[in-house]
């Protein structure tokens, strides 16, 4: 939370701190927006946009490098992904990637970048430092969901036509292993401990977790809403809690997001949020956890002790990424 | 109603430092401050009395909007969350949309009821006993009119406490800052409704009055439905909720329990308050309203 101390007395601050919102220190959002190549800056504890700017066409997948300096879009119409400094929004490079970028990860390290390319069923990877390709990792068709394992060793890509996690090892580059999941996976992530992997399928409806030291499927979790048709349920962007107790899927069309206990993998609430809501990035803190919603082009923000939808705000049109940088 | 508590009430009636039994005398003592709050106490407690006593209407009052909320809100929860309206400040369901409608209806059938009452105790003679008070005709219909507010604020309350386990959990302040809104919302239902009551005759005609009053001003509002949705298919309609002071007091309630003031609403529910008690006092005047047209209390 940014405090005005300026001449304000001790007891002013002491009641400033006692009124303080969810998000007890101020972090900033950034969202891409699809449809009008913007990305739009939201300051987590006005809950507004303060800024937005322009980047690349159709900006999709967005990360912030391991210093917290540069925000790395993937601009899928330009079919490169580039780099803009977090804080005074300024262009600084290119790097280059396959056709169609969408989602992109970081290596533990802050170096290389994984790049799902969707076009070319590769995965593409570049040290953001030289600005050039490494190598380009074959995977199934259509590479979306890229998860990276706690500890850096293992990669994950889901391909949404193969309908496959691929699991990648990062000192081979090369696939060891692959799990059949259901329809049109789009998100895979570890929970924070590495003992899970969770991977959404949009078509299918389900979200399955895989235990990643035997590639066991150990759970699949069905999503029904009273009055909303199976159709309509499309689970795509998954966070796990820092805890690892509570993962929050995004449910596309429902316009829901649902709560999920990871131990017993089942859902414990369903929260209203805006239409068509994909991907979700929490504060550092894990207080607030931020919705992008693309067909009512709002992101929608969720008290996560109070399990609330606190507020929507406007963004621009088609928000599609989301990350949250710590300052 | 129980007799011990309209015995109660009777009793309350009388100024301070008067026995019972005594009879007003020739000069009776200027009636203090004391004897303004007795005699206001006595009428509110007895109408909140009567009301605790009556299990039935106290059931009626609570099941008619959790009905409403329950069944008619679940088959249209879908209907909305497809736009952020104020006072709310992200999507909602339609249960948490239609509750301060229900708020309006439960505030608009108790003013209707309490109404009705006064109807009722002047068809039974029970009326005269309360117009023989040395107390102006304007204070007691003011009091009858917070008796039977207070009433209402406790079913609101009491619904508001069910619909909190149905999640429909506006913020905790918003308990409070509903308070002054539900107030002013229930005098002005209710004063509308003593007016009517001045003009009817039998207990038989009120109960049509009530369907020709009830349902268009609950239908014609933005208790449903939000007023843009309504504009989308009709804007003569829409017009008429606009003018419809129900629509107002509900649009104040949904407001003040997200802690915010609609002051085009406030405004018009002030107007129509003044202008029905105004209208009520007139009519219940004995020389000059409407009663006295009528050949006093009793209306024959």
């Amino acid at each position: 939370m940014r405090f005005k101390v300026g001449s304000s007395s001790t007891l002013g601050v002491c009641v400033a701190l006692m009124v303080s919102t969810p998000a007890a220190l101020a972090d900033t959002a950034f969202v891409t927006n699809e449809k009008d190549n913007t990305v739009s800056v939201i300051d987590t504890e006005k809950l507004e946009v303060i800024k937005t700017f322009k980047v690349g066409q159709r900006p999709r997948g967005i990360i912030l490098s391991k210093d917290g300096k540069w925000l790395i879009i993937c601009a899928s119409d330009d079919n490169i992904v580039q780099i803009y400094d977090s804080r005074t929004y300024e262009f600084i490079k290119s790097l280059p990637s396959g056709p169609d970028p969408e989602l992109l990860i970081l290596h533990p390290s802050g170096n290389p970048l994984y790049i799902a390319n969707e076009d070319d069923n590769l995965v593409t990877v570049v040290d953001i430092k030289q600005g050039k390709i490494l190598t380009d990792i074959p995977v199934g068709v259509e590479p979306e969901g890229m998860g990276m394992s706690p500890d850096g060793k293992v990669l994950v890509n889901t391909s949404e036509t193969t309908n496959m996690a691929h699991f990648i090892s990062t000192v081979t580059n090369k696939t060891f292993d692959n799990v059949l999941v259901d329809s049109r996976p789009r998100v895979a992530i570890f929970n924070h401990s590495g003992s899970q992997l969770w991977v959404s399928s949009e078509v299918g409806g389900t979200v399955t977790v895989i235990n990643p030291a035997d590639r066991k499927i150990v759970g699949k979790i069905n999503f029904k809403i009273p009055g909303i048709t199976r159709e309509a349920i499309q689970p795509v962007g998954v966070r796990i809690t820092k805890d690892d107790k509570k993962a929050y899927v995004a449910l596309g069309p429902a316009n829901r997001v649902a709560i999920v206990n990871t131990e017993t993998l089942k859902v414990e609430k369903y929260l209203l949020v805006g239409q068509r809501v994909w991907q979700l990035a929490f504060t550092p803190n894990d207080k607030l956890l931020f919705t992008t919603n693309g067909t009512s082009n709002d992101v929608s923000i969720i008290d996560v002790d109070r399990q609330k939808v606190i507020k929507s705000i406007r963004t621009g049109r088609y928000p599609w990424g989301v990350v949250v940088a710590p300052f | 109603m129980s007799v011990g508590s309209a015995t109660e009430a009777d009793d309350s009636l009388q100024p301070a430092g008067q026995e019972a039994g005594h009879g007003w005398g020739v000069d009776p003592p200027p009636l203090g401050p004391l004897a303004y709050f007795t005699c206001l106490k006595g009428i509110v407690w007895r109408e909140i009395l009567r009301y605790l006593h009556q299990r039935e209407r106290f059931l009626s009052a609570l099941v008619r909007p959790l009905v409403w909320l329950f069944i008619f809100a679940a088959g249209f929860r879908q209907t909305l969350g497809i736009s952020i309206i104020p006072p709310y400040q992200t999507y909602i369901l339609y249960e948490v949309f239609i509750t301060p409608g229900l708020i309006g209806m439960i505030q608009l059938f108790n003013a209707m009821q309490s109404s009705l009452s006064m109807v009722y105790d002047r068809e039974t003679g029970a009326m005269r006993t309360l117009l023989v008070s040395p107390f102006p005709r304007s204070y007691l219909l003011l009091s009858k009119l917070v008796a039977g507010v207070s009433v209402s604020l406790l079913q609101v309350y009491v619904y508001l406490l069910v619909a909190y386990f149905w999640e429909i959990e506006p913020p905790l302040y918003g308990y409070l800052t509903v308070l002054p809104a539900l107030i002013l919302s229930g005098l002005m239902l209710g004063s509308m409704a003593l007016f009517m009551s001045s003009i009817i005759r039998q207990l038989e005609n009120f109960a049509g009055v009530m369907n020709f009053v009830i349902f268009p001003m609950f239908f014609a509002s933005s208790a449903l439905y939000p007023l843009w949705r309504i504009k989308e298919s009709s804007v003569l309609l829409y017009q008429i909720c606009l003018i419809n002071p129900f629509t107002h007091a509900v649009e104040l309630i949904r407001f003040a329990l997200y802690g915010q003031v609609d002051w085009t609403s406030l405004a018009v529910v002030l107007v129509f308050t003044a202008a029905f008690l105004g209208g009520a006092i007139y009519a219940y005047n004995p020389s000059k309203g409407l009663i006295a047209r009528r050949g006093g209390p009793g209306g024959s």
